[in-house]
């Protein structure tokens, strides 16, 4: 172009004229903007380009928006063609009539990248309608007259955009806006927390949203393998790979269990699993067949060597046990070219070391090196008649370095393209090391021993959380804290059973009534297991006397046994202290009599049953109180827990809901039952909407019933009719004269399981 | 009453691995008429052994398999109507205490506890059966013997043997066989290279190690032979291994996955 410059020169000058921006930034770049620009725009297309740069320039954000859209256009109309511009100026222009100007240069700045991940002009189209719905939704305003407010959250959605758009397509970047605005909507500090990935919830979501395998889904699948397999059970330990831009973690295990990324996408025809199962393949045959070996008189290199030649081992090891590991191994494993790297230059180790891995793993490896052919052909004569051991591999392997050492293996520059295999561990259990007081003259020296921390209670367990107005889940929204019920006194709950003793008498008969009778006879079967001898002869009676025979004379069998597990909810909030109207007993002691018979009386049938309290204190704080288990038995221990009912707090129900029916769901039994026993809707300080509590635990009951578990309320407020139909729609009973409950309770229990 | 003894023989001698002297140990039980009773999860080879058995001694053999719809009088025998009254018909266990035949109760749980109690009087030193109802006590034939099985594995609390009856037998544990014997009896049974038996056996083992993981039962040596005849038949093995050992056992998505992929992994 050097010849024609003056030509250029001249245009460049109407260009300038065109563009007609007085920034001095600006004229800096123009020059260089307009080289990029020229190749891939058309005519119209350049002036268009001026013509807009103009406006942002006139618009009165000073020089950065006009800068990086000089830039960064170019490239994006590369991508997506120049036809696109309309459509991003009219989704500026609407951010520039709003309260969102400051929007303007993030959105600008996210424009390449998100150019580059959404690829059509259809998808753009639709990023652009997220963002003009985005600004709408969460632009505030008085009184509702006028948007006044900029949005909170925009400038930071654009920030992490092109990170978000490298985890999770534009699909599940809908979702996780959506779930944003929904929840953080009215709620400025919140709403920037989320948008800039600095909650919880937004870092889950935006899990739950990713592409690839996740490792919650297959996690079971991948336990089964281990066990199935490998006979081995290690814990899976998920590390996140999204959040660790610097240092990229690598699998490992330890003595917490194997540490994995916590999502794969497929890679090289190998689909996400498939690269769990190889990760875990390694690793278990590192576990069976590597004998750590002292590092310390091993050089750096050396040990890299000893890494990757061990590696190359367990792995043939375990291909020798299942064959079809090869094909993952050899998708899996980099194929780094053999002139890559210029070793005079950069430092070759790791290029040769993995280059002798390839070369082991695959026999069509055409790797040219001799000491690549000569060392491979060592390790597989090693392998050839035994497993070899971990340090007949250090031994190749020092070999290996000391005739490939090259003067340039310590420049600082290493080459790394292609030489780092993501299915291995980082072999940290593959050494050992001599540590002070190893010696053994050192023999009275103390040693550092690790102390073990303590375990205070059970870790929370998290359940989701139903939030009606979106119909979505909130993901492991509420923490329930299980712990066993204070012990009191059992002396208590024998003297309220005396109280009731002529209830329990009333009680006993109906048992026995209940007790399952094994074997009941069905007659006048034409088909059955035996003849029925009355039947049969006043059918022959019939036949003789010359008339039509009765055909049923047989009877069979059926039996009819009761198995019916139970779990009885207690809802311990503070409305339980409470006196019951027109009586001077708390709904709590009138509940601890009546759950006193209904247990002594469950006990009598011998139905699986247990018995637990909660209360809230807010999402993160739900308690679940064991009062009985299913191996227990009604004795003074259950008794004691019983007495020792208190009532605090408040009610989340959905979450002890669930929780309750992760114990009662792993009972056997072919029915079974969950009785909650409530005295108030669900409600939690932290929750102001009445209805959403209500709704979560309505969705708990459905929950519920597809495991097949039948729930069953018992409330004793008697305005319950307006909510407690919403949730459990007719499976309830109310209970208005409280006084009655003792009588009540078991009553209800065996009209339900008869 | 004239029944066909020759129906019961067995002709052929069926192929049965000792995988220890289970054989010699039987033939003892036998010589005292002592009822015994084998143990095992399905497809071990339980039957297979008592049928080895009975040819090996020349008895006929009566085998019932017990279901719990069964009720005393299935296995006894019953009154039947005809035209001009009623007939009894001999039950099984009948028949064969009054021949003389090995009376094989399979799966004998399976039976309610009450059905099973009818068998006490001919397994202890009174060798008589009782038919309360036709009125007659037949005294067992020299040759009748008391055989049951059971799988203790998978039935609930609720199908146990009663100790009273437990306590009258002698009794064989079986289990899968290990590895190499296991791999002998597939090639045998079907003729199948020892090299791909081989991998159908470490299939088979995966799914038992899985056993209480998701599955109640590991894949049988039943089901390799199955295998192992469908591959013998030309049919693809990873195919073959899915539909006789994968897909019968599991309707668990995660299961089948692994075994699955075990597949995969060794018939690369």
């Amino acid at each position: 172009m050097a010849e024609e410059s003056g030509y250029e020169h001249r245009l460049m000058k109407a260009w300038r004229e065109q563009l007609g921006c007085g920034f001095e930034q600006v004229a800096h770049v123009f020059e260089d903007c307009m080289l990029e620009a020229l190749p891939v725009l058309s005519q119209e297309g350049v002036s268009a380009y001026l013509d807009y740069a103009r406006f942002l320039c006139k618009m009165g954000r000073g020089v950065e928006p006009v800068l990086i859209f000089l830039q960064e256009w170019p490239s994006v109309a590369a991508i997506l063609g120049e036809s696109s511009l309309p459509a991003i100026s009219g989704c500026i222009r609407t951010l520039y009539k709003s309260p969102n100007g400051k929007a303007i240069t993030p959105f600008l700045q996210a424009l390449p990248t998100a150019a580059r991940r959404l690829h059509s002009q259809e998808q753009l189209q639709d990023y652009l309608d997220l963002v003009v719905d985005f600004m709408h939704r969460t632009t505030g305003s008085v009184h509702g007259i006028h948007t006044t407010f900029p949005s909170p959250g925009l400038p930071h959605l654009f920030e992490q955009l092109p990170y978000l758009l490298a985890q999770i397509s534009l699909k599940g970047l809908k979702n996780w806006v959506e779930y944003g605005i929904r929840n953080y909507g009215k709620h400025p500090e919140r709403q920037i927390d989320y948008f800039s990935l600095q909650s919880a919830d937004s870092k889950a979501v935006l899990q739950r949203e990713r592409h690839g395998t996740l490792l919650v889904d297959v996690e079971r699948k991948l336990d089964m393998y281990l066990r199935g397999l490998w006979q081995d059970s290690q814990y899976l330990v998920p590390y996140s790979t999204g959040f660790d831009e610097l240092r990229k973690p690598i699998p490992y295990y330890d003595k917490l269990g194997i540490r994995v990324p916590d999502v794969f996408d497929d890679h090289n025809g190998i689909s996400g699993i498939d690269r769990y199962r190889a990760i875990l393949a390694h690793i278990i045959a590192h576990r069976r067949w590597t004998t750590p070996v002292f590092a310390d008189n091993l050089s750096p290199f050396q040990r890299m060597a000893v890494e990757f030649l061990e590696d190359s081992r367990v792995e043939a090891l375990a291909m020798r046990e299942y064959p079809g590991l090869r094909r993952i191994f050899l998708a899996l494993h980099p194929q780094p070219a053999e002139d890559a790297c210029d070793p005079e230059k950069v430092s070759a180790v790791r290029h040769r070391l993995a280059m002798l891995s390839r070369a082991i793993l695959d026999p069509e490896h055409g790797y040219q090196n001799p000491h690549i052919i000569e060392f491979t052909r060592l390790f597989h004569e090693k392998l050839a008649t035994s497993e070899s051991s971990t340090e007949e591999m250090v031994d190749l392997a020092v070999l290996f370095g000391a005739r490939t050492r090259r003067q340039s293996d310590a420049l600082p520059n290493t080459h790394f393209t292609d030489t780092e295999i993501d299915y291995r561990d980082d072999n940290r259990n593959m050494w050992k090391f001599i540590e002070q007081g190893d010696e053994e003259e050192a023999f009275d020296e103390k040693r550092q021993l690790e102390k073990a921390d303590e375990i205070k209670g059970l870790p929370p367990r998290h359940y989701h959380e139903w939030d009606y107005n979106s119909q979505t889940f909130r993901p492991d929204w509420v923490s329930v804290y299980e712990a066993l019920h204070p012990k009191g006194n059992a002396g208590d709950i024998d003297r309220l059973l005396e109280k009731h003793s002529a209830l329990a008498k009333r009680l006993k008969r109906l048992l026995d009534l209940l007790k399952p009778q094994d074997k009941i006879r069905i007659r006048f079967q034409e088909e059955g297991s035996e003849l029925d001898l009355d039947v049969a002869i006043r059918s022959l009676i019939d036949f003789k006397g010359g008339s039509a025979p009765d055909p049923r004379i047989n009877m069979s069998h059926r039996t009819d046994g009761r198995s019916i597990a139970v779990m009885l909810l207690l809802d311990l909030s503070e409305s339980l202290n409470e006196k019951a109207a027109g009586s001077d007993q708390t709904i709590l002691e009138l509940s601890q009599e009546a759950v006193s018979l209904l247990a002594w009386s469950v006990e009598r049938l011998g139905d699986p049953f247990a018995i637990a309290g909660f209360h809230s204190d807010t999402r993160h704080d739900v308690r679940y109180l064991h009062i009985k288990g299913y191996s227990e038995h009604w004795n003074d221990e259950v008794k004691g827990r019983l007495a020792a009912m208190q009532a605090a707090y408040s009610t989340r129900m959905g979450a002890a809901m669930r929780h309750a029916a992760h114990y009662l769901s792993a009972q056997k039994a072919d029915k079974k039952l969950m009785l909650i026993l409530t005295d108030g809707q669900p409600s939690d300080v932290d929750t102001q909407d009445e209805h959403l509590l209500i709704e979560d635990a309505r969705q708990a009951v459905r929950e519920l019933d597809q495991e097949g578990i039948y729930s069953y309320c018992i409330s004793l407020d008697p305005k319950a009719d307006e909510y407690v139909s919403d949730i459990f729609g007719n499976q309830y009973s109310v209970v208005d004269n409280i006084e009655r409950l003792p009588e009540k309770l078991p009553k209800l229990f065996m009209a339900l399981t008869k | 009453m004239t029944t066909n003894k020759e129906q019961y023989q067995i002709q052929q001698e069926p192929f049965y691995q000792p995988k220890g002297n289970e054989v010699a140990l039987y033939e003892a039980a036998y010589r005292s008429r002592l009822p015994v009773m084998v143990k095992g999860p399905t497809g071990c080879g339980k039957s297979r052994f008592i049928e080895h058995m009975a040819w090996k001694l020349g008895k006929p053999l009566i085998t019932v398999a017990c279901n719990e719809d069964m009720t005393a009088s299935d296995l006894v025998g019953r009154y039947l109507l005809e035209s001009n009254g009623t007939r009894w018909l001999d039950g099984p266990l009948t028949t064969a205490a009054r021949i003389g035949a090995i009376c094989y109760l399979d799966e004998i749980v399976e039976a309610r506890q009450d059905t099973t109690v009818v068998i006490h009087p001919l397994t202890d030193h009174r060798r008589t059966l009782p038919l309360d109802k036709k009125g007659e006590l037949i005294q067992a034939h020299p040759d009748f013997q008391l055989v049951i099985s059971y799988n203790p594995g998978y039935q609930s609390l609720m199908k146990d043997l009663k100790q009273s009856t437990k306590q009258r037998f002698t009794a064989f544990e079986f289990d899968y066989p290990a590895a190499e014997l296991e791999t002998t009896i597939v090639a045998k049974e079907t003729g199948m290279d020892e090299a791909v038996s081989a991998k159908l056996v470490k299939i088979g083992q995966t799914a038992r190690n899985l056993k209480g993981h998701g599955l109640d039962e590991g894949i049988s040596t039943r089901l390799l032979v199955y295998a192992a005849t469908l591959i013998k038949d030309g049919v693809d093995p990873k195919d073959a291994c899915r539909m006789a050992l994968v897909r019968p056992i599991t309707d668990d998505a995660d299961i089948r996955d692994t075994l699955d992929h075990a597949i995969d992994a060794l018939f690369a």
